[in-house]
C-alpha cells in the first residue's frame, strides 16, 4: 500500500482566530462527522441484534430439549436426524477439504515459488470467488446426473469441499508463512531432515493458525444451504445415512429454508435456526480462543 | 636422537565414526523420501483446486451448450420466462431438443443481480466505514474488542438465517414503516419514480438489497477496522501538531491510507452480495420473467433462481430447463470473475491481504 501524503494545503493555521481557536466550521465538520459515524455504529448495531435478537426469541419460547434427541416428525418431533447430518457433513468436509487443503497449502508455502505457484494460488483464489449455489448445480450435473449418484452425501462433500479447500489452503500457507525463520534455520544447523523439521517444527508452530482456518471452513460448512440442496437433497424421512451415493441426507439449514412448506411445524425451523447460531458461536470461540492461547504462550516465552 | 620417519609413526587414534547429518545427500533414499516424495505428493494435492475450477467451467460450458445455441444472443436481452408446454411432444431445433413455445431470457436476472449488489454495496459501504471509524477511534478498547467480537459472530451467522428474519421481521417493518414514507414523498418525475409504487408487503427488490447489506457490512467493517489498526501513529500525531482536530486527522490522514483496502473490501463484499442465493431466495418474492419496475416489486437474482428452479427443472422431460440453468450459472460466474478482476486492478496486494478469509460469511 503506497502511503499517500496527506493534502494539507489550505493553511490549517490561517483560519485560527485571535486566540488560535478553530473557526467554528471547522469545529462543526468534527461533530458533524463524528456524529454521522456514531449514527452509523447505531444503524450497524440495530439490525444486527434484531437479528440475533429475532432468532433466540422466536426459538427460546418454544425451545424443549427433546428437540436434541428426537426424530421429525409430520406434527412435530425434534431434529436429531438434522443434527446429526449436518454433524456428518461437517465431519466429512472436515476430512476432505482438511486433507487437501491443509496439504495444498504445505505446497504453496514451502515448495511453490515463481510462476507455478502463483498460477496455483490464482487459481484457488477464483474458486473461492465462484458462487456456492453454482458449485451445488455443477456437483448435482457432473457427479448426479452424470455418474448417476443421485442426491448423495459424497457429491456434497466435493462441493463443499470445493467451497472451502481455498480457504484452509491460504490459512495453511500464511500461518506456515508466519513461522519465524529463525525456527528453520535452528532445525537445519541441528542437522533435522526436511520433513522431520516440518513436521515437528514448523507445523507445530503453524499449527494455531491452520486450526482456525479450519474452524471457520466448518462454520461456513455448517451454514451453508445452496450447494446442499441439489447434492444432498432436500429433506429424508430416512434417518441418517452412511451411504455416500443414492441416499438423501437431512440437514439443519434445509429446516430454516423450509419455514414455511409446510413440511416442518414453523417451531422446528426456529429451533434449528437456534441450534445453527449456537454451533457457529461454538466454532467463532473456539478459534478466538486458540488464538488468545497462542498469543498468550508467545508472549510467555 | 634420530629423526623419526612418517612410517615409524605411531597410528593415529581412531575417533568415533564420521558424524553424517540426517538428510544429508548422499543417502538415495532419504533423499526421496525427504525432499522428492513430500514435494510431489502436496504438489498434486495442490493441483487439486485447479482441477476442480476447470471441471466446475468445463461441465458448466458443456452442459450450456446446446441452451446457448437455442437462446442464443438474445438471452441478454429478453425478459421471458417461459418453461413452455412440458405436455406436448417436444420438438428439436437445430438438433436441440426443447419443449414447444420454450423461452427464456437472463434480462430480469442479470438487472435483479446488479441491483441488489448495488443497493447492498451502496448502503453497506459508507456504514460499515463510519462504524469502523466509530470503533477504532472513539469506543474505549475494551468496547471495541466487544464490538469486533460481534462482527465476527454476526459474519458466521447463516444466511439462511439472514433470510428467515428477512421474511419475518425485516421486511414486514420496512413495509409498514419506512418504504410507505418513501413511496409517498417522492416526486413522481423520471428516475425517482423508480421509488414510487406499491409498496408489498416487505418482500422484493429493497429488501432484498437492505438484507444483503447487513449480510456484508460485517465483512466490510470488520475489514475496514483491521487496516485503520494499521494505519502508523507518526503521521497522525504529525496531523495533530499542525492544528487538524481529530476527525481532519481521520478524514485527511487515516482514510487516504487505507482507500485501496477499503475498495478490496468493498469488492468482497460484493462478491458475496453477488452470489448470494438463500437469503435472497427467502426475501425476494421470486418474480420472474420481469425486469423490477419500482424499487418494492418482486424479483430474483440469477443465484437464487438456479436454487428455486430445480424442481421446476427436474420436471422439464427434455431437460433443456437444466441446461438454461447452466447457462445462467454461466453468466453468473462471468459477471463473478469481471467483478473479481476489477478489483485486482483496484487494489494494490499488500492492501487486499486481510488475516481472516473474509470472503464469504465467518
Amino acid at each position: 500500500m503506497a502511503p499517500e501524503t496527506p493534502e494539507l494545503s489550505g493553511g490549517l493555521s490561517e483560519g485560527l482566530d485571535l486566540y488560535g481557536r478553530p473557526p467554528w466550521s471547522r469545529v462543526a465538520k468534527g461533530y458533524l462527522g463524528w456524529g454521522l459515524c456514531g449514527l452509523a455504529l447505531l444503524l450497524v448495531v440495530a439490525p444486527l441484534a434484531s437479528v440475533l435478537w429475532g432468532v433466540i426469541g422466536r426459538a427460546l419460547p418454544v425451545w424443549h430439549w427433546s428437540v436434541l434427541t428426537e426424530p421429525t416428525t409430520a406434527t412435530g418431533g425434534g431434529l436429531s436426524d438434522e443434527i446429526l447430518g449436518t454433524l456428518e457433513i461437517v465431519v466429512g468436509v472436515g476430512i476432505l477439504a482438511g486433507l487437501v487443503g491443509v496439504l495444498s497449502g504445505i505446497y504453496l508455502a514451502e515448495y511453490a515459488k515463481g510462476r507455478f505457484g502463483s498460477f496455483l494460488r490464482g487459481a484457488s483464489e477464483i474458486l473461492a470467488g465462484i458462487p456456492s449455489i453454482v458449485l451445488g448445480y455443477v456437483a448435482y450435473i457432473a457427479l448426479g446426473i452424470g455418474l448417476h449418484w443421485d442426491f448423495s452425501l459424497a457429491s456434497a462433500l466435493i462441493a463443499l469441499s470445493a467451497l472451502t479447500v481455498p480457504y484452509i489452503a491460504k490459512a495453511t500457507e500464511s500461518a506456515l508463512r508466519s513461522v519465524p525463520t529463525t525456527y528453520r534455520e535452528g532445525a537445519d544447523a541441528l542437522g533435522m531432515a526436511p520433513m522431520r523439521s516440518l513436521s515437528r517444527i514448523t507445523m507445530k508452530a503453524a499449527l494455531p493458525g491452520i486450526t482456525t482456518g479450519l474452524l471457520v471452513a466448518l462454520a461456513i460448512s455448517v451454514g451453508e444451504t445452496a450447494p446442499l440442496l441439489y447434492t444432498v437433497g432436500e429433506y429424508t424421512s430416512y434417518g441418517p445415512t452412511v451411504h455416500l451415493t443414492h441416499m438423501s441426507v437431512s440437514y439443519l439449514t434445509w429446516v430454516v429454508y423450509a419455514y414455511n412448506q409446510g413440511t416442518f411445524p414453523q417451531a422446528l425451523s426456529y429451533d434449528a435456526a437456534f441450534i445453527l447460531m449456537v454451533i457457529v458461536l461454538l466454532l467463532i470461540i473456539g478459534s478466538r480462543l486458540i488464538v488468545s492461547m497462542t498469543q498468550r504462550n508467545t508472549e510467555r516465552n | 636422537m634420530a629423526i623419526t620417519t612418517p612410517d615409524e609413526l605411531p597410528p593415529l587414534p581412531t575417533g568415533p565414526p564420521p558424524l553424517v547429518l540426517e538428510g544429508a545427500s548422499g543417502n538415495s533414499f532419504r533423499n526421496f523420501s525427504q525432499e522428492k516424495l513430500p514435494r510431489l505428493v502436496t504438489g498434486f494435492i495442490a493441483t487439486v483446486p485447479v482441477i476442480a475450477l476447470v471441471a466446475v467451467l468445463v461441465v458448466l460450458f458443456w452442459k450450456a451448450y446446446p441452451a446457448i445455441r437455442y437462446n442464443g444472443f438474445g438471452f441478454l436481452t429478453r425478459t421471458t420466462w417461459r418453461p413452455g408446454n412440458a405436455y406436448a411432444n417436444a420438438v428439436k431445433t437445430g438438433g436441440v431438443l426443447h419443449p414447444v413455445a420454450v423461452s427464456y431470457g437472463a434480462l430480469p436476472l442479470v438487472a435483479g443481480t446488479l441491483e441488489t449488489s448495488a443497493i447492498a454495496l451502496i448502503l453497506a459501504v459508507p456504514v460499515s466505514v463510519g462504524t469502523a471509524l466509530a470503533v477504532v477511534e472513539k469506543l474505549p478498547r475494551r468496547v471495541s474488542n466487544a464490538a469486533g467480537l460481534f462482527l465476527e459472530v454476526i459474519a458466521g451467522v447463516p444466511s439462511v438465517v439472514f433470510g428467515l428474519w428477512g421474511v419475518l421481521t425485516f421486511g414486514p417493518f420496512l413495509a409498514h414503516h419506512i418504504s410507505p414514507f418513501v413511496a409517498d414523498h417522492m416526486p413522481d418525475v423520471p428516475v425517482l419514480d423508480f421509488f414510487r409504487g406499491n409498496v408489498g408487503y416487505g418482500e422484493g427488490l429493497l429488501a432484498s438489497g437492505m438484507v444483503l447489506a447487513i449480510m456484508i457490512v460485517p465483512i466490510v467493517a470488520a475489514t475496514t477496522r483491521d487496516l485503520l489498526r494499521t494505519v502508523p501513529r507518526l503521521p497522525k500525531e504529525g496531523a495533530l501538531a499542525l492544528g487538524m482536530n481529530d476527525w481532519e486527522v481521520v478524514w485527511k490522514v487515516s482514510l487516504p491510507w487505507v482507500r485501496s483496502g477499503i475498495i478490496g473490501a468493498a469488492v468482497l463484499g460484493l462478491a458475496r452480495a453477488l452470489g448470494e442465493t438463500i437469503a435472497v431466495a427467502m426475501v425476494s418474492g421470486t418474480i420472474l420473467g420481469q425486469v423490477p419496475p419500482n424499487l418494492y416489486e418482486g424479483m430474483s437474482t440469477i443465484a437464487a433462481t438456479i436454487a428455486q428452479q430445480l424442481d421446476g427443472a427436474l420436471s422439464d422431460g427434455t431437460g433443456f430447463e437444466v441446461r438454461t440453468l447452466a447457462e445462467f450459472a454461466l453468466v453468473l460466474v462471468a459477471i463473478t470473475l469481471l467483478t473479481n478482476l476489477g478489483a485486482r486492478r483496484l487494489v494494490s496486494k499488500a492492501a487486499a491481504a486481510t488475516a481472516l478469509p473474509v470472503g464469504r460469511g465467518v
